[in-house]
């Protein structure tokens, strides 16, 4: 099985984040990055397919947008145990709605003809979570997002029309699941937690050095690049709530709340 | 039609409160733009659903119905709101922001050449569309900039939800044409993951973690304050998926939604995801490290510190307190 994992670099979680001067996005100066969380268990999910599977053949190719530091996070990716890559080379991608990028890496996936397509959920810095359902729609594949499990199947074909390929589990709101039968090829979104995620050995970090990596420039994919969604200004968000800050040493503090839980919250 | 259209959610039969919240924020929509409002339910056999959203206040109900449709699937629902979004040619599109909905809106706007706005906290005029970045760190300003219908989906709890009234708009059928073939996946019926033995929903007093806890070896220091606060004790995702509690102990939109009069938020940094299962509590005390997290946004009271100083110390406060 050929699988394709699409996986976006993005600001590290405890990243101090200050707005930039022209107010559209943030100072990227000093700020350190890493790869999305539910692209990690994306990618994953990928690895153990191909460990799974008894076919000798599977590949897992790895492919990123974004400008050139993005190879540090796609030599994360290879080190982790991905076989290739494709970085398309882009330094607008904040400047593109969610169906731009979609085009760049659907331009970019539809000439490796892959069995899955997998994504993150999610990306943790814009969170539109829309870029895989874009992708299946844009690549003409059936899609099934938030999935926590994936297994490979054989085709059933004769009592129902549809020949499953995969079998795969959603999670639906409140603690509900449901499964989910597709044929390849297919595209699916993935949840964070399904798996465990694995470390980089040091030879897996070795060996990604001379792993490929093909570059394509985005300026040479014919995408639309237009928005049809533009952002115009970023804020810091309006307290809701008006907060009693609790200050002095740790024991000073907890002594504090302990009043307020006991005199104006009345929960002791 | 040229107004705003908001397609209700209905889950074997049932609206929930988050379509009647999108029903409102299309009703703040249409009264801002003066524009008509019609609202939409996607079933088989809807004409319960459709009749209670037509005690709304809206113009117009369409009931858009094909059996291929009794069952959600990605595909049958963009082929049928296609169809109709196509007849009737609304310039805003108005959905719950769902997990069903980000199933197949992203793929129904893109059909059409449209970018799904999603997880909208706020209409302001233009419109402008509100939404959070960076989990929960910031807020953008987006607007449509294309031609064609604009689709936004609204995040749970942004829109007050209205009662219903004494009205009673026209109810209409529209019937999509779709094909079995053209319905390319088999959802099985929906299932629970294991027996909930904890119900976080009816806990008065919630002691819950995130993922500044850093370790499972760590958990044990929140366990022992919410023994001393007589508390149950929950978490943010990270640290269920991590296999630190249980999943049944998760609060969110993918676990549970509780009310309790106490929410004691230690390490959590309050992702939206998070906050739209905890932001109904009466009081909320966040303890974190961070001064900017998001939590301290919904918070009546906050500690900024280090939580394995300051959970230690609020555990031996609560004991002498109790006696």
């Amino acid at each position: 099985m050929k699988i394709i994992v699409a996986i976006k670099q993005v600001p590290e979680r405890d990243a101090q984040v200050r707005i930039a001067a022209d107010g559209k996005w943030i100072e990227e100066a000093d700020l350190q990055y890493a790869l999305n969380e539910s692209d990690a268990y994306a990618l994953e999910e990928a690895l153990q397919l191909r460990e799974k599977s008894a076919a000798p053949d599977g590949e897992v190719i790895v492919i990123s947008a974004g400008p050139e530091r993005v190879g540090q996070t796609i030599r994360e990716a290879l080190a982790k145990g991905a076989d290739r890559a494709i970085h398309v080379a882009c330094d607008d991608l904040g400047s593109r709605d969610a169906l731009g990028v979609a085009r760049l890496l659907a331009a970019a996936i539809r000439p490796e003809n892959p069995d899955l397509v997998l994504t993150g959920l999610q990306s943790e810095d814009f969170g539109l979570g829309q870029t895989g359902v874009i992708l299946a729609e844009l690549l003409g594949l059936p899609h099934a997002s938030l999935i926590l499990h994936v297994e490979a199947v054989a085709a059933s074909g004769a009592q129902n029309q549809i020949p499953a390929q995969l079998k795969v589990k959603r999670e639906l709101e409140e603690g509900w699941f449901q499964t989910i039968e597709l044929p390849t090829p297919a595209v699916l979104t993935i949840q964070s937690g399904g798996n465990k995620l694995r470390y980089a050995t040091l030879m897996g970090i070795k060996r990604a050095k001379t792993k490929e990596v093909r570059k394509l420039a985005a300026a040479d994919i014919s995408a639309d690049s237009t928005p049809v969604v533009v952002m115009d200004r970023l804020t810091l968000p309006q307290k809701q709530k008006s907060t009693q800050m609790l200050g002095g040493t740790p024991k000073e503090a907890a002594a504090a709340l302990v009043e307020k839980l006991k005199f104006e919250v009345r929960v002791l | 039609m040229s107004g705003v259209l908001v397609v209700v959610e209905q889950r074997a039969g049932r609206i929930g409160r988050i379509s009647w919240e999108a029903v409102a924020a299309a009703q703040h929509l249409g009264a801002q733009l003066s524009l008509p409002v019609c609202a939409s339910v996607v079933g088989d056999q809807v004409e319960p659903q459709a009749a209670e959203v037509a005690a709304r206040g809206i113009q117009t109900v369409v009931r858009v119905e094909h059996p291929l449709l009794a069952q959600y699937t990605a595909d049958g629902f963009t082929i049928a709101l296609q169809q109709f979004v196509h007849d009737q040619q609304p310039q805003y599109v108005v959905f719950p922001h769902t997990y069903q909905v980000r199933d197949y809106a992203p793929a129904l706007a893109a059909r059409l050449g449209q970018v799904l706005v999603s997880d909208v906290v706020a209409i302001g005029d233009g419109p402008v569309f509100t939404r959070q970045l960076l989990q929960g760190r910031l807020s953008g300003s987006y607007r449509h900039a294309g031609t064609g219908p604009c689709f936004i989906s609204v995040q749970a709890g942004a829109f007050r939800a209205g009662e219903p009234d004494k009205s009673a708009a026209e109810i209409t059928v529209f019937s999509p044409t779709i094909e079995p073939a053209q319905i390319r996946t088999r959802p099985s019926e929906p299932f629970r993951g294991s027996a909930q033995t904890v119900d976080l929903g009816s806990a008065p007093l919630i002691v819950s973690v995130g993922r500044g806890i850093k370790d499972a070896a760590n958990i044990p220091i929140v366990q022992e304050l919410a023994t001393a606060l007589g508390a149950e004790l929950a978490a943010s995702r990270p640290i269920c998926d991590n296999g630190w509690l249980p999943m049944e102990r998760q609060v969110g939109s993918s676990g549970q939604t509780v009310s309790p009069k106490l929410y004691l938020a230690v390490g959590i940094s309050g992702a939206i995801q998070h906050l739209v299962g905890m932001k109904g509590s009466q009081c909320v005390v966040a303890i974190n490290k961070d001064p900017d997290a998001p939590i301290f946004e919904v918070a009546d009271y906050g500690i900024v510190g280090d939580l394995f100083e300051v959970v230690p110390a609020l555990s031996a406060a609560l004991k002498a307190a109790k006696g």
